[in-house]
């Protein structure tokens, strides 16, 4: 289908979503479910990489900064501003398009190919409003703290690098975390994941909701939401970095 | 009521509904009928609103949709109920929430409990056991879901009730339990009914109207009684296709 035909239907469904809900109470309990859904289920993994991420780049930092003429700090500062400015935004983002993205994308789908959203229509419900928007609110706002818990696993790995092995001391990675903070660079990572979440899943329910066919197509819709969104997030991660930094 | 009058629908220039024009009546089981690709579908979506028509009216009770403005369309649709060939359960939400849906949804006026009551009711009234309520639709029988649907569709009290292809996948017996629930519910609550079947036994039981279609046109419309002695040869080709009921027209003629 042509990129413009996408565009058109992509903002017409953004549309029908952003508006106020019909019931603010039925709302308010989608929210909460895909609070626990989207946000609260992606803890997990969002640890797990983020303390190996850390840790891996540390040893990596070390590795090539090995020149005395480079203060002893900088593995530390080069790990903090990683995380924080590439890494726990931008990174994590294209992780959790795959997790998020294809979870909202299929089951959106699955809905739409089993008749469950026209069911919605002939209710008289708006349903791209009732499913869609409490999705992306959600989302919207785990993301933050995601971000957050992402960033300090991460300068956690790189302190058990310290801690547990002779490669750096946990007084210079400590010093390197610590030295020239720009506190500026949090509100850039945050602000760039928040553009992020609502890509991932803005883009994925927009893939589901337009599915059509069977089994098959949710799975292609599925592909699609995740691919695109990894693209329309590293193009919004350029200029958002253009426009902030 | 539903009067279809003279309605045309096309896609891409292939005429699919013809200068069709019918009345449907409250308290009556409609039946469209009709071979593959006759139009039945597109009948039932553009009698539903959600296909534009290109010349022609439906008039809900005197209103007519094709005037109607999206919101006017979706404030319609609060009196229409839909029962759906494979049920469309919300797979998220239990028996009783799916029935409990539209009442959170739409209903301002009843309390919690009130709501909760209601939707009992719908339950027992297409007879869900007690114990069923809090089960996920697919943790219950295609019988049993398109009961819950059923449930689901008359909880707002709905004026027209339309159901696609509702014995789909379902054995005689469980079909003819949908059919007898069908029937006994448009009679109960007074509802139009449309049947959108190819089921010749749910035709020949419930079927208080029948309009047959054939090629995107209105070939023949009667009761279930008339099509025994219809002289209409595309009818009797669809309607009297097996031996079985063909046995049955001799029986009954």
């Amino acid at each position: 289908m042509h990129i413009l035909q996408h565009i058109g239907e992509y903002t017409l469904l953004m549309g029908k979503v952003l508006r106020l809900p019909d019931r603010q109470r039925m709302f308010w309990r989608q929210y909460s479910r895909e609070l626990e859904k989207q946000g609260l289920q992606s803890l997990p993994i969002v640890l797990i990489i983020s303390v190996f991420i850390g840790a891996i780049l540390t040893i990596q930092a070390k590795t090539n900064t090995e020149n005395p003429l480079l203060p002893t700090y900088t593995v530390g500062l080069l790990t903090r501003d990683t995380l924080l400015l590439e890494f726990s935004s931008t990174i994590l983002c294209l992780i959790l398009a795959g997790k998020v993205g294809s979870n909202i994308a299929s089951e959106i789908g699955t809905m739409r190919i089993t008749e469950q959203i026209d069911a919605m229509e002939i209710m008289g419900v708006n349903s791209a409003n009732y499913l869609i928007l409490p999705k992306i609110i959600a989302f919207m706002s785990m993301m933050p703290f995601l971000f957050i818990i992402s960033t300090a696993a991460g300068l956690i790995g790189g302190w058990g690098v310290g801690a547990f092995t002779d490669i750096i001391t946990i007084h210079d990675y400590l010093l390197g975390v610590q030295y020239a903070f720009n506190p500026y660079f949090i509100w850039y990572a945050i602000i760039k994941a928040l553009v992020f979440a609502f890509i991932i899943t803005s883009l994925s329910s927009y893939y589901g909701y337009t599915a059509r066919g069977g089994a098959l197509d949710v799975g292609r819709a599925s592909t699609k939401a995740v691919v695109n969104s990894n693209i329309l997030i590293l193009f919004m991660d350029l200029i958002l970095s253009k426009l902030l930094l | 009521m539903i009067e279809v009058k003279d309605i045309v629908k096309s896609f891409d220039g292939t005429v699919v509904l013809d200068h069709v024009s019918t009345t449907l009546e409250d308290g009556k089981v409609n039946m469209i009928i009709g071979q593959s690709g006759s139009g039945k579908t597109v009948m039932m979506k553009s009698l539903i609103g959600l296909h534009r028509l290109d010349s022609g009216s439906i008039l809900y009770d005197g209103r007519d949709i094709a005037r109607m403005s999206e919101h006017e369309i979706r404030m319609l649709h609060r009196e229409v109920g839909m029962l759906f060939q494979g049920s469309a359960l919300f797979d998220s939400m239990s028996v009783l929430e799916n029935v409990l849906f539209p009442l959170e949804m739409f209903d301002r006026e009843m309390t919690d409990k009130q709501k909760e009551e209601r939707a009992r009711f719908c339950l027992e009234r297409v007879e869900i056991a007690e114990r069923a309520y809090h089960l996920m639709p697919a943790e219950i029988s295609g019988g049993m879901q398109k009961r819950v649907a059923i449930a689901r569709a008359i909880a707002l009290n709905p004026k027209y009730l339309f159901c696609d292809e509702p014995n789909s996948g379902l054995d005689p017996k469980t079909s003819l339990v949908i059919d007898k629930l069908i029937h006994d519910i448009t009679r109960e609550f007074g509802i139009c009914t449309i049947v959108n079947s190819h089921d010749m036994n749910s035709i020949l039981e419930i079927g208080d109207k029948v309009i047959f279609l054939r090629l995107g046109k209105l070939e023949w419309q009667g009761n279930r009684k008339e099509i025994y002695t219809a002289q209409n040869e595309a009818l009797e080709d669809f309607v009297f296709a097996s031996e079985l009921f063909k046995n049955v027209r001799r029986a009954n003629s």
